[in-house]
């Protein structure tokens, strides 16, 4: 067991990656002087070399191009994006190219690429650096689709998802890079695309993932002084989504909320509904409730904190689910 | 795999960049040509010896190639005429510039075409019937692109040319004698893509030719809309060499590639190749460039057609009607062959698609297809073919 915050637990996971394998590589702009802009690869070019934590010219589009033309010639590229809000110049090498190629090959080419993008607000930054756009990832087959909220995970996960044979976007909870947490570099306990019970409850389940984890705990603490008892799951896979254990928990607690930081509308709270009511619609004593972020650009960051789902705003979906 | 090495060339980027730096970026460059339209070779001090192996059997062998490919790209058009294929994008014209580039590639070289190379995909060994299937909307591939080192074609223009680099920059990790070749268009050439490619191939010195054909035409759009300068010299802005060919001249197009290859492989960078060539027909059966361009230009450049400049070669030097009736009886049989290869493909079962979206097990996928077959079970007993489409 060691302490470690998630960042630094991300690096310990890409050190162990880049030692058991030479064909993994890293790729992203600043990643190797530097470390990145929030010093994620740290230390890793200079043990690694500058073959194999490469800082690439500025642009995304080629960090993914060039990384899938990797990949066929059977390395394993891990690529970094500096910010969720500037994955988009990318999309297209992601979207029509990273995700269908398997499928494209008749399965005879695949692209186990790894794209890890620090997502997310909340933290007083300025236009595009906290945003969540997983949604629009998930919606293509294809992509396999990540996010670590505590330290073991990130150490884990990064490592699962550089094994992966499928391309895996890794969204790491960038206001969380700092908050640390034990980490057992010997058991990794549940694979990359399970969720996990964090907390187990009776009167409702809450469904989060990424940075609004500690949020959800701290709500179902907070509900548990007024008597409710909240079972909290970590989704920890966007894509696939581990519905069994969803499912299961609400067919126990018949009251489900889930809460992202991504606008609500066309979101993964909406698609986690509609599953639900498909597989536990007699379990459900109340309509499926989302906490996201509104339909409108992320807010600037001096109002920010009204746009992003709190403790206040899980518990009262909370209070609107018991009250039926 | 040893590559061959050639003769080194007294041609060097610095050369290049003197002459670009005294002229207006805007005015054509040299267009190298070794061959010219009525057939007669030219010397060319900086390429002609990279096409001296090429003896009367070479060439008669780069016009058998190229006939083939035009008889197969006609077979092909005729097919989607006849409801056999959804679409087909033409190579009428390009022979030249696909065959010889095509065939100046050293087997471990990896070719990442746009949706166009039938004549590369001639060169590189490949059941040229493979490439309908795309058309014919049984697969989005159709070959196994590792066997002959052929990428499946990419519609999403440019894409492939950031998947060359990428390529490359494996076979530099890879310390391999291996170069990677991005085909592209004059239309792709505008795309970010190719700029991002080349930044990234300039920035890691990577093995790779960018073979840009310049056939005038982005399906109704001109070249003169794309670029203010002549395409080749956009490689000196990223500090690699560009150079313009006649795309029309198999032997020139041969050289030129040759050099560029040969370049790539000594490790000294990329290279950039405009073939100047023309589609002298539409950009795919779909299109109709009646309502785009004169007539007049499209007689302009059956003069300088490929095929029969590199025939007029041949028979000055010899080569008689035998050869010609050879070939063409070759191209026949092979039509045929293609046409009933592409009349027996059957679509595949739909269950195939579920299987190859991901590599490693997933379970909505899964679910998904359990969820299909119980469905399609539930209609066990009815023949319902297109029904309700």
């Amino acid at each position: 067991m060691a302490t470690m915050t998630i960042a630094k637990a991300i690096t310990a996971g890409l050190r162990r990656a880049l030692a058991e394998d030479p064909k993994t590589l890293l790729m992203g702009e600043d990643i190797g002087a530097l470390g990145g802009v929030y010093r994620v690869t740290e230390g890793l070019q200079e043990e690694f070399g500058k073959d194999r934590v490469v800082d690439s010219p500025l642009a995304e589009s080629g960090i993914i191009g060039t990384a899938i033309g990797l990949a066929m010639r059977g390395y394993r590229p891990v690529c970094e994006i500096q910010f969720d809000g500037f994955v988009f110049p990318a999309f297209n090498q992601i979207t029509t190219q990273l995700a269908k190629i398997h499928a494209r090959t008749s399965g005879q080419v695949s692209a186990p690429v790894v794209v890890r993008i620090p997502y997310g607000g909340g933290i007083g930054s300025i236009e595009h650096h906290s945003e969540s756009p997983e949604a629009l990832f998930a919606h293509t087959a294809g992509l396999r689709i990540i996010t670590p909220s505590n330290a073991h995970d990130a150490y884990w996960m990064t490592q699962q998802a550089v094994a992966s044979n499928d391309p895996v976007i890794v969204f790491e909870p960038k206001r969380r890079y700092w908050l640390k947490g034990e980490v057992d570099t010997e058991q990794a306990g549940l694979d990359a695309f399970s969720a996990a019970v964090l907390r187990e409850g009776t009167d409702a389940t809450v469904v989060a993932y990424g940075p609004l984890v500690p949020v959800a705990l701290a709500a179902a603490e907070a509900a548990e002084e007024d008597g409710n008892s909240v079972e909290v799951i970590d989704l920890r896979s966007i894509s696939p989504i581990d519905f069994d254990t969803v499912t299961a928990s609400v067919q126990k607690t018949g009251r489900l909320i889930v809460a992202h930081e991504a606008p609500t509308f066309g979101g993964i709270g909406g698609e986690i509904a509609a599953r639900v009511s498909e597989r536990a619609f007699l379990s459900l004593e109340a309509p499926v409730l989302r906490v996201g972020g509104f339909h409108m650009p992320y807010p600037v960051a001096k109002v920010e904190e009204h746009y992003l789902p709190d403790i206040d705003r899980i518990l009262e979906a909370l209070d609107r689910s018991l009250a039926y | 795999m040893g590559a061959e090495h050639l003769p080194t060339s007294e041609f060097e980027i610095v050369e290049l960049e003197q002459a670009l730096a005294a002229s207006d970026p805007a005015d054509a460059p040299d267009m190298v040509q070794l061959l010219d339209a009525d057939g007669v070779l030219q010397f060319d001090a900086r390429f002609s010896p990279f096409a001296e192996h090429l003896d009367a059997e070479a060439l008669r062998g780069l016009y058998r190639d190229m006939f083939l490919v035009r008889r197969f790209d006609q077979e092909a058009t005729a097919l989607q005429r006849q409801g056999q294929l959804a679409l087909w994008p033409p190579l009428l014209g390009q022979e030249a510039a696909q065959i010889g580039s095509g065939r100046a590639l050293q087997p471990q070289d990896y070719v990442f075409p746009t949706y166009r190379e039938h004549g590369v995909a001639l060169t590189r060994g490949l059941q040229l019937s493979s490439l309908l299937k795309l058309f014919r909307g049984i697969t989005n591939g159709g070959w196994d692109p590792r066997e002959k080192n052929f990428h499946i074609y990419t519609l999403v223009l440019a894409a492939q040319t950031l998947h060359a680099v990428g390529y490359a920059m494996g076979i530099q990790r890879d310390q391999e004698d291996a170069v990677s070749v991005a085909y592209f268009g004059d239309g792709a050439s505008s795309e970010g893509d190719v700029h991002e490619s080349m930044v990234f191939a300039a920035s890691n010195q990577s093995p790779v030719v960018f073979f840009c054909q310049n056939n005038h035409w982005a399906i109704s759009v001109p070249t003169e809309v794309q670029s203010r300068i002549p395409l080749s010299n956009r490689a000196s802005g990223y500090g690699f060499p560009g150079i313009r060919v006649d795309g029309n001249d198999v032997v020139a197009v041969h050289a030129v590639t040759r050099w560029a290859l040969e370049h790539a492989r000594s490790g000294k960078g990329p290279v950039l190749i405009e073939a100047f060539t023309y589609r002298m027909s539409a950009h795919t059966t779909a299109d109709d460039p009646t309502k785009y361009r004169l007539s007049s230009e499209e007689a302009e450049w059956r003069q300088r057609d490929p095929l029969s400049r590199l025939a007029k070669h041949l028979r000055g030097a010899g080569t008689g009607d035998t050869f010609f009736d050879e070939v063409a009886a070759e191209g026949e049989a092979m039509a045929s062959a293609v046409r009933a290869e592409v009349l027996a493909m059957e679509g595949p079962e739909f269950e195939q698609s579920f299987e190859t979206v991901y590599a490693d097990p997933h379970p909505l996928v899964a679910e998904e297809l359990a969820w299909h077959r119980k469905y399609e079970a539930g209609f066990a007993d009815t023949d319902r073919s297109g029904e309700g489409n």
